[in-house]
């Protein structure tokens, strides 16, 4: 008899792929400045290092809410007896309006409607709980985070169909890809559920567009489906643009309070805006009273610590703290972006015009021997051993195009930035067509390109996807 | 203009079963106590008469300690001046594997309350969201969807949703008699697992709570051994769920199961988990500390990958580290905490014991388990319900009655008793005093006026919504009330 479940024995944690490889390797030979220099950097981890300070002097001048305490008194018992799913009101409330915030406060979020969850991970995947059957289908952009293969689709048995978007018009969304998507889970006999889709976007570091956005609402009005908008990276925007959330959409359409706004739903996390991964705090939003009742039983699998509430809401109630804390963060993303950008284009490299995020999409085609997968991962074998460069490759993120890599630039100090990128052109002008490009021969490479994605654009089905991904 | 019921319709299409439908067990009349003390809480000046909180299985007793470390160890936090210099470092770790001094402290504590008699190995620690997050878990390690877990009654009514609402799993009762102190016995498991085959639920393991939540006993040594022998024989898991391992205070030892497999010969370790927690022993549920133990190389590998769904913030992970390695902390911690639950339990029998209520003797977890079956009017659920909400708002005490716990018998009660101070136990305990003399006074034989002793025993009852809609505790097929049991005066119930 089999004595463990099918979710062990299958390998639906998604962890074989390379994305997660990557990382062990890592593990095996981490770079430090001091003691291993050359080891392994690791570009392959979207944190936010960049403003712990800003944090760490807000501690030394809140001594009450670092010592868990109020009014000089220890509430240390009444936090270690709260296990309230609800969650403490006040922190809810710091949540709503630092919500808010970010998005330049022209739409307002209802404290009652958040639901807490450990961590983004989890909050998607309650959510999943919530709106899908097991066979269930969600339509997502590709390329998209890795990790939604195990949140969404692990242990509820939901299904992903990709929306395929493709580098001729920077991975945009765009009906016929919706249309097609759809029809593609028709064939396969799925029930879409819904669409998901995380903005800005992650791995391409770019906001999505309010014509993507008014499409995206259009079209689940039309097929009365859901929309799910991961919102976690929304407090790095860092371009001249406003972040646009799907929040701004509804409004503007005015479908406040409609049929249509019970079915569109917000993911938030502070793991990104505010680098606190470790401290597992997520939420959902969500105008549907129903999934508000039904995930705030669920967060009882993923509750926030409760200490952990009680300081982050003493830190986001600050409102002198979350303003100079937004405008700072966004200034030090935007500096260390343009060092990325600026780094790779010495080397030759171009990547996506990113206006958020904490990485960059970068386009390495020009250096794989031939326009294919097993080419990508070849490359990304060189980048990752002998580079020592954990960067990520786009097939661990789905995308239709080989050539693509996601590198993260928030996670290291300057110095060691600016080391990966001389590795990185040291490996470049060793190589062939390293050879062929210098910095001033960058034009030629840029309308090379444009050439090449007119002739090999093609569309792979999605299951014929890496299989080790399943 | 869509008509409400329409709307309502369409939302349930537009959510998933398990979100519309109530396994989340949240709507069993059990939560009616919880209701009442929610919208009337005690308090002994603001609210004297209040319904007193009995419903909730935490230890308050000791918090006193554990503030005073705190504040005596501003290091242990990230975010004082003391400490501030680990915060970047614990802010960013979200590694599954756990904080290694997090794990390490976790084990040696695992230890020490199982009296030093076993290791425990750190990286077989994996995190969860809570027991609560663990029970889920391991569910979903161990078993598919219509796959089965014996649980042997009464047990906390919180599995049904823990170990079924997600997973997708059943429930197999394994009933368990007063009349033997609610022992698990080996024809009982055996019948529950025919029970289980017949109905073509492939049974996958056995649960068991030791200390027993709601009973408060824990098994002895040849019982467990009869347990793991049990599940080896089928090659079935045994879950252990020792969350109150710590909280045993008389006589008796708390035996883990952990130590019972070293002394079986050619034991099938693999088949053998332990779920923990901080939230009992130490008196932390807010801080979600929750612990599965595998001795399955496998599950222990994949439960952490699971463990991405409900990982313990990195600040509480320190924190906890730095608290249980300070060993006389720890040493003095447990000490204290046992004898403040001795002390609190003798508190509350005593009291029962001057108004000859019976309870059955244990020494350990949070609570009491009250018999008050001599109080029912007929030997039924319906009468244990009826009793149940005198009792709730009358007398206005929220104790839990054993239907929500899918107790065999009617008429058992489980008290709470740790999460009170003095005074309010000694106003719980005067509220009972004064319920049962009324009893008494109300079910006096009067002679010469038999009608009149049939009416005032109505009295009581006079206030009560009685309805009997919610059977949904039944309704799995697996037991049903007995035929009523013949009263018998009130006595103590002796295992």
């Amino acid at each position: 008899m089999k004595q463990l479940s099918t979710k062990v024995t299958s390998n639906g944690h998604g962890q074989d792929s390379s994305y997660f490889l990557g990382w062990e390797e890592y593990e095996k030979n981490p770079y430090d400045e001091i003691t291993n220099p050359n080891g392994m950097i690791q570009m392959g981890l979207a944190e936010n290092q960049l403003c712990f300070d800003l944090i760490e002097s807000w501690l030394a001048k809140n001594p009450d809410a670092a010592s868990l305490k109020r009014n000089g008194q220890s509430i240390f018992k009444e936090l270690a007896l709260f296990q309230d799913y609800h969650g403490m009101p006040e922190f809810k409330k710091a949540m709503a309006e630092f919500m808010e915030e970010i998005r330049g406060n022209r739409v307002t979020f209802d404290p009652k409607k958040i639901v807490l969850a450990a961590g983004s991970t989890s909050a998607n995947e309650t959510l999943i709980f919530c709106l899908a059957e097991p066979g269930d289908a969600f339509l997502l952009p590709t390329p998209y985070y890795p990790g939604f293969d195990r949140d969404l689709k692990w242990r509820t048995g939901a299904e992903i169909v990709p929306i395929h978007c493709s580098s001729s018009n920077g991975f945009q969304i765009t009906e016929a890809a919706l249309q097609q998507a759809y029809q593609q889970a028709q064939k396969l006999d799925l029930k879409v559920k819904g669409v998901l889709v995380t903005n800005p976007s992650n791995p391409l570091g770019t906001a999505l567009t309010r014509r993507e956005l008014n499409l995206l609402v259009d079209f689940i009005t039309s097929k009365n489906i859901h929309l799910i908008s991961d919102e976690i990276y929304s407090g790095t925007m860092f371009g001249f643009e406003q972040f646009i959330s799907v929040m701004d959409v509804l409004k503007d359409k005015k479908l406040e309070n409609t049929e249509v706004s019970k079915r569109v739903h917000v993911v938030y996390s502070l793991s990104k805006d505010l680098g606190l991964p470790g401290f597992r705090v997520g939420a959902i939003y969500s105008n549907d009273e129903m999934i508000v009742s039904a995930a705030t039983k669920m967060s009882s699998f993923g509750l926030v610590s409760s200490q952990t509430q009680y300081l982050l809401s003493a830190l986001l109630s600050d409102k002198k703290f979350t303003s100079q804390y937004l405008e700072e963060n966004q200034k030090r993303l935007k500096s260390r972006q343009r060092r990325l950008v600026s780094g790779l284009e010495a080397a030759g490299i171009t990547s996506l015009r990113s206006n958020a995020g904490l990485f960059c999409w970068v386009d390495m085609r020009h250096l794989l021997d031939t326009n294919t997968f097993e080419a990508e991962l070849e490359l990304w074998k060189k980048i990752v051993y002998n580079v020592k460069l954990n960067i990520s490759p786009g097939s661990s993120c789905h995308c239709t195009e080989p050539g693509w890599f996601r590198v993260c630039f928030a996670n290291m100090s300057e110095d060691t930035l600016d080391l990966a990128l001389k590795r990185l052109k040291t490996f470049v002008e060793s190589t062939d067509c390293g050879r062929m490009i210098s910095r001033s021969s960058h034009e030629r490479l840029k309308s090379l390109r444009k050439k090449t994605v007119s002739n090999w654009v093609f569309r792979v089905s999605w299951s014929d996807r890496v299989p080790d991904e399943r | 203009m869509v008509s409400l019921a329409t709307e309502k319709k369409q939302d349930l299409n537009l959510l998933s079963r398990i979100a519309s439908g109530d396994g989340h067990g949240e709507n069993s009349s059990y939560f009616e106590g919880w209701k009442a003390y929610e919208e009337n809480p005690f308090h002994p000046i603001d609210r004297p008469d209040g319904v007193i909180q009995m419903g909730l299985a935490e230890n308050q007793l000791c918090g006193d300690l554990m503030r005073k470390w705190v504040i005596e160890h501003p290091e242990a936090s990230i975010c004082t001046e003391q400490g501030v210099n680990q915060f970047s470092d614990i802010a960013i770790f979200q590694d599954y594997h756990g904080l290694p001094e997090f794990r390490q402290a976790v084990a040696k504590f695992m230890e020490k309350t199982r009296n030093n008699r076993v290791k425990f190995d750190p990286d077989r620690i994996v995190m969860s969201g809570g027991a609560t997050g663990a029970h889920e878990t391991v569910a979903f390690c161990l078993a598919n969807p219509g796959d089965g877990f014996l649980v042997p009654t009464p047990y906390y009514p919180g599995f049904d949703r823990d170990l079924r609402w997600r997973t997708g799993v059943n429930l197999v009762p394994v009933t368990c008699h007063s009349s033997d102190g609610f022992k698990i016995t080996v024809e009982a498991l055996e019948d529950a697992y025919e029970k289980a085959l017949l109905s073509n639920i492939p049974v996958k393991g056995l649960l068991m709570t030791n200390p027993s939540n709601p009973l408060g006993t824990t098994l002895d040594r040849e019982c467990l051994k009869s347990l793991v022998n049990f599940t080896n024989e089928k090659r079935i898991h045994l879950i252990a769920d020792e969350i109150y391992a710590a909280t045993t205070f008389g006589q008796s030892e708390f035996i883990s199961v952990a130590e019972v497999i070293e002394e079986i010969e050619d034991c099938n370790r693999d088949l053998i988990h332990i779920v923990y927690s901080l939230s009992k022993d130490m008196g932390l549920p807010g801080f979600r500390v929750g612990i599965i133990y595998s001795y399955n190389d496998r599950v222990v590998q994949i439960a952490r990958k699971m463990s991405s769904f409900g990982l313990v913030s990195s600040q509480t992970q320190r924190l906890i580290a730095k608290m249980l390695s300070d060993e006389d902390f720890v040493d003095e911690f447990i000490r204290e905490s046992k004898l403040r639950l001795a002390a609190r339990h003798k508190e509350l029998t005593t009291g029962l014991d001057g108004l000859g209520i019976g309870w059955l003797k244990a020494e350990a977890g949070l609570f009491l388990w009250m018999d008050l079956r001599n109080l029912l009017k007929t030997a039924t659920f319906d009468s244990e319900t009826e009793l149940w909400r005198v009792i709730v708002h009358q007398v206005k005490l929220n104790v839990s009655p054993g239907g929500s716990f899918h107790c065999h018998e009617p008429g058992w009660f489980r008290v709470c008793f740790a999460n009170m101070d003095h005074k309010t136990m000694e106003t719980a305990l005067e509220r009972i005093r004064v319920f049962t003399s009324q009893l008494e006074e109300e079910t006096k034989p009067v002679a010469a006026a038999p009608m009149m002793a049939k009416k005032k025993k109505k009295c009581w009852q006079s206030n009560l919504r009685l309805s009997f809609s919610d059977k949904r505790r039944f309704d799995d097929g697996f037991f049903s009330p007995h035929s009523p049991v013949p009263p018998s005066p009130l006595v103590r119930a002796q295992t």
